[in-house]
């Protein structure tokens, strides 16, 4: 389609002698969030992972912005304008809060500066800890950190990985206040096993299964479908 | 844990740390039992600056082995070639006659000049190494080990077709062969130099790991190159350039080690390559400060021991890796 920002072609990613994505087409329409949901091992990190560069697609067309990038490098395509937050808490351990700040400003300049208090009125947390390793971080200043890096720079389309694995409910609705906040500004996709906090964040939802894109629409009518929910999201 | 435990334990931690440092201390001045002051001074100035000499050397195997954590035994291969380039700028600086006659400026500007050579061919293995070897082995140890031990006997074999196998004199600018007296102490000139040329090589390299962008995108791309790649940087390129750095260091090192032993021979990086390793290892993996307080111990305790037991010069050195590693088994800076 000519007004999506991400578009993926029939999409194949092979891991070692594993064919995880066996074919994933999705668009990807500008403004707010989409949401990827599947069960572990469905194949949706590895489609944020294919998106980045990180892994490289087998086969299929992957365009972003009108330019062919299934055959580019991570950082070439981060340099098109594309942001990832990996799953784990991905943030640099044995940087201060500040160095991995830092480290996301790939260009220096007013609009990153304002981007970096925009960001630490979001996540006042990180402000306290500024000097202090990334390491020595809660888990949930961790995924602070993790998102907030990230968003400094003004990208046009950011990937974020199950940013609510293993953390507390209360910092999960933080975190899911901070993403909607984020999604005014820049496009989303959110991969999310916690389906509450898909709902809160997009509408627009994708659900995967063994590789392959199985639904398409939006999250209000996939809650009334009781029987998708359990098929493939077992809720 | 409380507000006044962590207060207390950083106190400890202090107090510790203190302990350590006044320990560390009185074991160099332990050989002023046996040795008079003014020797003392002059033999504890000889090993710093021999400290300073292994530093080069090791700096680059730091950035390398430790920073990089990739197992290069081709180090001691571009240890050599930088001696050798430094012998032949000094050489042909020597055919027209300008080493012997020059003064003390003269003479830090032909050896500087011989440095930057090294340096660029230290650089160019480096560069061609990384590319072409390196990069296919990353995270792989013994796969590095076997491909560096044959890049290495490549080098050897290229060095002894361009400059022969034998032994070849250095020629030495006039004024690094003269020496000055402060208070009864010997300070020879090219080892005040050696120690300048040390000390700025830690503070350069301090600076840049830890003030500067480039820094910190390498002491990321060490942690995880994935979160460095995603963030748009081109980590593979970036690695390449320490790589070449750390060659560059070692060769360096080699035109020092030629200056200050007057003299160049094609194995003359294994020797070396193990003071280089001790020096990494006592001082941590990976930390430049650990590095320059290796060099600086095992530069001081070699020449202590070399006065006193002349023969058990080389074996101390392996016996304060063997001690520390059993106290601290990651070296004196290196992380857990």
């Amino acid at each position: 389609m000519s007004d999506s920002i991400l578009s993926l072609d029939n999409v194949h990613t092979h891991i070692g002698k594993h064919h995880i994505l066996q074919g994933v087409s999705l668009d990807v329409t500008p403004g707010g969030a989409t949401i990827l949901l599947g069960r572990n091992g469905a194949g949706k990190s590895t489609t944020l992972k294919t998106i980045m560069g990180v892994y490289p697609a087998s086969a299929g067309r992957i365009r972003f912005r009108g330019n062919d990038i299934h055959d580019k490098q991570p950082h070439k395509i981060a340099r098109l304008g594309m942001g990832f937050v990996p799953e784990d808490r991905a943030v640099l351990f044995n940087l201060t809060v500040e160095e991995n700040f830092k480290l996301s400003m790939i260009e220096e300049n007013e609009r990153t500066h304002q981007n970096l208090e925009d960001v630490l009125l979001l996540f006042p947390a990180l402000k306290t800890f500024w000097n202090r390793k990334a390491g020595l971080l809660s888990g949930g200043q961790k995924q602070m950190l993790a998102i907030a890096r990230v968003f400094v720079c003004d990208h046009a389309l950011l990937l974020i990985d199950e940013p609510s694995k293993g953390l507390a409910p209360i910092v999960v609705d933080q975190l899911g206040e901070a993403i909607v906040r984020i999604k005014d500004k820049t496009k989303v996709i959110l991969v999310e096993q916690n389906f509450n906090l898909a709902r809160q964040v997009g509408t627009d939802c994708f659900i995967l299964d063994d590789g392959r894109v199985v639904f398409h629409g939006l999250t209000e009518d996939l809650a009334k479908d009781k029987a998708m929910m359990k098929n493939y999201l077992g809720i | 844990m409380t507000r006044q435990a962590i207060s207390i334990a950083a106190q400890s931690g202090k107090v510790k740390a203190g302990m350590n440092w006044f320990i560390g201390i009185g074991l160099f001045m332990l050989p002023l039992i046996w040795i008079d002051p003014t020797t003392y001074l002059t033999l504890t100035v000889a090993g710093f600056s021999l400290g300073m000499l292994i530093f080069l050397i090791a700096s680059g195997l730091t950035l390398i082995f430790g920073l990089m954590d990739v197992l290069n035994l081709a180090h001691a291969a571009f240890f050599a070639f930088g001696a050798y380039m430094g012998y032949t700028v000094l050489n042909l600086i020597n055919s027209f006659g300008w080493s012997e006659t020059a003064s003390f400026g003269g003479s830090v500007l032909y050896l500087a000049v011989a440095l930057g050579a090294a340096g660029c061919i230290g650089g160019i293995l480096g560069v061609v190494t990384e590319r072409l070897v390196i990069q296919k082995v990353y995270g792989d140890h013994l796969m590095q080990l076997l491909v560096t031990v044959g890049v290495s006997f490549v080098l050897v074999e290229i060095l002894k077709i361009i400059w022969g196998v034998n032994d070849e004199v250095v020629p030495v600018p006039m004024a690094f062969q003269d020496s000055f007296i402060v208070c009864g102490v010997f300070f020879e000139y090219f080892r005040v130099v050696a120690i300048i040329l040390g000390v700025g090589v830690f503070a350069a390299l301090q600076f840049v790991l830890k003030k500067t962008k480039i820094g910190i995108i390498v002491r990321a791309g060490v942690e995880n190159r994935e979160i460095v790649k995603t963030t748009g940087y081109n980590i593979n390129r970036i690695f390449t350039l320490v790589f070449a750095a750390g060659a560059a260091f070692a060769a360096v090192g080699g035109t020092m080690m030629a200056v200050f032993n007057q003299a160049v021979d094609p194995g003359m990086g294994d020797q070396f390559l193990i003071f280089a390793l001790i020096v990494v290892i006592i001082g941590g993996m990976g930390s430049v400060t650990g590095s320059f307080i290796g060099a600086v111990i095992v530069g001081l305790s070699f020449n202590y021991v070399a006065y006193l037991v002349p023969k058990m010069a080389l074996g101390v050195n392996f016996m304060i890796m063997a001690i520390i590693l059993l106290i601290r088994p990651t070296g004196l800076f290196g992380k857990e």
